[in-house]
């Protein structure tokens, strides 16, 4: 049987307390008005991010073993991330937990140092924002909760590359029908289309964005982005949906780049998947932080008769 | 026939000249411009695998050479994982315009196997131009190798 998931800790991450400021505000919004419960986990601490896992991966999980021991003392068998960079850290914590008698003694050895429970591999699941409103909400009631359809916006389902990736660190998917798919993910996809939106056939909704590129060859970021824009709008969208503020944060700045670089100018809309349901359950535009995003799409939201 | 394999710079100007070309340009002999788009995407990686000192393999998975070739270069490279469907989509791609060259929506197939192509050689040329980029990525490197460093350090 499913379990409750109407109250979940959450875990943002660092990425939502800055450049995914909008995407922490719409997630929260998004909760509220489908009276879901999002508990932050106290005192949370990275959860190892890009760099510490390259550096020493059993440091990394470590550090993600502790946000889950945090949500467990909390009480909650289920964190949700709606970042993808944690969500994927999480998630190969788990794994390692698991798998890995040495991460296991590496984590038991920090927590006793660092003075808290140490957590043992199948107390607490990690889920995704995408996960979560599937299965705490699911497409019918979305789609009964819609005040203002997304009906008519094209929409270009972006998933980036951590969402699916290793596929081994996220048993629960490829599990046939109901289950998200880690070679054609589509959850996002399902949402929007129950919130009335038009979905069109992206073939680079999981590839690279370049985000660990964009410091040491901006480039080649913005050269694999402009390519990621140019072929939703050659699919036909009118909007880009994202749902990891990294690739979302890339987008937007390599849009700019791109044409002050290159001068390729793109004019698709870059928005959180949360930002448009929320616009869809008839939230401002201002309450799901569209005035927040790099890239402004508010005369779109406004055109489209959302704002 | 044989064909002389383009390098990655050449796979993304050629790229960049199909993108450029109107639909009825494009669609003009499809089936062969499907070919020639997977073939391309196999030089890619081949280059790819070239370039870490092993011989491009010739073998074939579900059919196809680029899924071979992707296997074989995601050895020991997790993170090269991060083009796996990228190469799926090209095949699918092929296999769409193959099966129906003269369908209308030929033209738009051709496009979106373009720029599958012209993203394959963005990521694998940027990884070939600095080392381990994107190792930070798919991360499943330490999950697969058992000989990292353990955090020792991090106790004294």
């Amino acid at each position: 049987m499913e379990k409750d998931l109407k109250k979940v800790a959450y875990y943002p991450g660092c990425a939502l307390e800055g450049t995914g400021y909008a995407y922490n505000k719409s997630t929260k919004a998004v909760a509220k008005e489908l009276g879901l419960g999002l508990v932050e986990l106290k005192n949370w601490n990275c959860c190892g991010a890009m760099e510490v896992k390259n550096i020493d991966p059993k440091i990394q999980t470590y550090l993600s073993a502790r946000n889950l021991s945090i949500a467990e003392d909390m009480g909650f068998d289920t964190v949700m991330a709606p970042c993808n960079g944690c969500y994927h850290n999480l998630k190969k914590a788990e794994y390692d937990l698991t798998h890995d008698d040495k991460s296991v003694e590496v984590n038991t050895r920090l927590s006793n140092k660092a003075g808290h429970k140490t957590y043992e591999a199948g107390k607490v699941e990690t889920i995704h924002a995408l996960d979560w409103l599937k299965r705490a909400v699911g497409d019918e009631e979305i789609s009964r909760r819609v005040k203002k359809s997304l009906k008519g916006i094209k929409v270009a389902n972006y998933y980036g590359c951590m969402y699916t990736r290793p596929r081994h660190i996220f048993p629960e998917k490829d599990q046939g029908p109901g289950s998200e798919s880690s070679s054609n993910p589509h959850f996002m996809d399902d949402i929007l289309a129950a919130a009335g939106a038009e979905n069109v056939s992206f073939p680079l909704k999981t590839a690279c964005c370049g985000g660990a590129h964009t410091l040491s060859d901006s480039d080649t970021s913005t050269k694999l982005v402009l390519n990621i824009l140019t072929a939703a709008e050659a699919a036909g969208a009118d909007v880009i949906a994202t749902e990891c503020p990294t690739c979302h944060t890339g987008l937007e700045m390599h849009q700019v780049r791109a044409e002050k670089e290159f001068g390729k100018k793109t004019n698709v809309k870059i928005l959180q998947f949360t930002q448009l349901l929320g616009l869809a359950l008839g939230l401002s535009s201002r309450k799901v932080g569209a005035h927040e995003n790099f890239s402004d799409a508010r005369d779109f939201i406004k055109e489209k008769g959302l704002g | 026939m044989s064909r002389t394999p383009l390098s990655i710079a050449e796979v993304e100007a050629a790229c960049d000249a199909l993108d450029a070309l109107p639909d009825a340009e494009l669609a003009t002999n499809a089936a062969a411009r499907a070919v020639e788009l997977l073939a391309m995407g196999e030089d890619v990686v081949a280059a790819w695998i070239a370039a870490r000192g092993a011989e491009p393999t010739n073998a074939e998975v579900e059919g196809f050479r680029l899924l071979a070739l992707h296997r074989q270069g995601a050895k020991g490279v997790p993170s090269f994982n991060a083009c796996r469907e990228t190469c799926r989509e090209l095949v699918y791609h092929h296999n769409l315009v193959a099966g129906d060259p003269v369908a209308p929506e030929s033209a738009q197939r051709l496009r979106m196997a373009t720029m599958i192509t012209r993203h394959l050689a963005l990521f694998i040329g940027g990884k070939l131009v600095v080392e381990g980029l994107g190792d930070f990525c798919c991360s499943s490197r330490p999950i697969r190798q058992a000989d990292v460093a353990a955090p020792e350090a991090m106790e004294n």
